[in-house]
């Protein structure tokens, strides 16, 4: 399980950084199937049109990312459910609890809605996948839809991981990743935030 | 501990290695004669393209179909990448409205041919109206009239032993796609577009449309088509122009 962290974490790295590089090439947003220049967007980011070919390696890295991020994935949730550890830490945790309520709402929300939402989106831009189950981008509203929603659910769980860092670096920096490599509790007690 | 166990460890771990090795070997052949591997397999990016080819290839081996739209539906505007070549031979052909061009075809054909734009467009008519998205993330719907590719390879009696099909264009781009993709019924040869003559910058006289793949797939001004059963010995053996920009093969994504 704590291996699954840190493989999530060096692809979320590597889906990050690449989807800014393939943004970059149009970082317009519209709604609907379609979208170019020349018609109306939904969102204009305040980025740079960057045409220079960076949406390749961009492209080549997002997707090597998101299979280590999905097959990571697989085996966290069926380890997780194994382990009882979404219902023991999240859903039904002990008393007194090892996460307080507003940590077990967003990671819930991280795992079961946020990122399934991401591979829904990131396969309804798919014109290979989305041949074999249209469903998939027709329930988006359609392809420039789905990639809109794929842009602001990586945005949020950018905020979620900025977040999750940040509190991790507030409460003790070293004993957490500590644990977080070697397994077991945080060595010494403190107030949990 | 004794020594023992730690030979005996020693000993299952090389052969746990030897079997996964020689496990992930026989995978490989077998992916490869299944047409799982895509040409630019090797690299620091290749596990990540070759997964997804051969999950694509494994999902839609069925013959997938991408979604058509209504005529009510087709984009007012369609930007178009770049003009179109500027190469001498290329403009001669414009200023003379293709009335002297001919697409060649060769390769493992029983009947290497050569047909012009009149002989085309005498071949069975299929329109489409389908969804082009550039890898860029833009993206507009138009309609597409032309004579599919698999028509036309049956034409020319395409071997047996054909896995690709490869493009020459007149801006010195190249592509290829494998059979499964030439011989799906959505895959035209493209003479018109949204009622007209293929425009200029769309790809004129012909272009490939692939609408089960990114824009850059559907590769514009062909001047040769090319029956083949390997890449290999074709420019660096990546299997089009797009490898050498940093952009994928397969781009069905």
């Amino acid at each position: 399980m704590r291996a699954t962290h840190w493989l999530t974490a060096a692809s979320f790295i590597g889906l990050a950084v690449s989807g800014v590089a393939i943004l970059l090439a149009h970082p317009r947003l519209y709604w609907g199937e379609t979208g170019a220049l020349g018609t109306p967007s939904l969102i204009d980011l305040p980025l740079p049109f960057m045409l220079t070919g960076q949406s390749g390696w961009g492209r080549y890295l997002h997707f090597l990312s998101a299979w280590i991020a999905v097959l990571t994935g697989t085996v966290y949730v069926l380890g997780g459910t194994r382990a009882h550890h979404f219902r023991h830490d999240l859903f039904r945790p002990a008393q007194p609890a090892k996460y307080n309520v507003v940590q077990r709402i967003t990671y819930a929300a991280v795992v079961f809605v946020l990122f399934p939402l991401m591979i829904w989106t990131g396969l309804a831009m798919s014109p290979g996948v989305t041949a074999v189950l249209p469903l998939l981008v027709t329930s988006m509203g359609g392809q420039q839809s789905a990639r809109t929603i794929h842009f602001i659910v990586a945005s949020l769980l950018v905020l979620f991981v900025v977040g999750h860092v940040a509190m991790v670096v507030f409460t003790g920096f070293t004993r957490h990743v500590g644990a977080m490599i070697l397994g077991g509790e945080p060595s010494a007690p403190e107030v949990q935030t | 501990m004794s020594r023992l166990i730690t030979r005996r460890k020693v000993m299952t771990t090389a052969l746990t290695a030897l079997g996964g090795a020689s496990g992930l070997a026989v995978a490989a052949r077998l992916a490869d004669r299944y047409g799982l591997i895509p040409p630019d397999h090797s690299g620091l990016y290749g596990a990540g393209e070759t997964l997804t080819y051969a999950s694509h290839r494994l999902l839609t081996a069925h013959g997938s179909l991408a979604r058509e739209f209504r005529p009510d539906q087709i984009s007012k505007v369609a930007p178009i990448n770049g003009p179109p070549p500027t190469a001498f031979d290329y403009e001669q052909l414009l200023r003379r409205g293709f009335t002297n061009w001919r697409l060649e075809i060769d390769g493992l054909v029983a009947r290497p041919s050569s047909f012009s734009l009149a002989e085309l467009h005498g071949f069975t008519v299929s329109r489409q109206i389908t969804h082009q998205a550039c890898e860029e993330g833009w993206s507009f719907i138009a309609e597409w009239i032309g004579v599919p590719l698999g028509y036309v390879l049956n034409l020319v009696g395409a071997s047996p032993n054909a896995r690709y099909v490869v493009f020459y264009a007149y801006d010195d781009d190249w592509e290829s796609i494998d059979m499964a993709d030439a011989s799906h019924p959505q895959t035209l040869l493209a003479y018109g577009m949204n009622g007209t003559d293929l425009p200029a910058g769309h790809g004129a006289p012909l272009r490939l449309r692939l609408p089960r793949q990114l824009g850059y797939k559907s590769i514009k001004y062909i001047a040769q088509i090319s029956v083949v059963d390997t890449l290999k010995d074709i420019g660096d053996g990546s299997g089009s122009s797009a490898p050498g920009y940093g952009y994928s093969w397969y781009a069905g994504i």
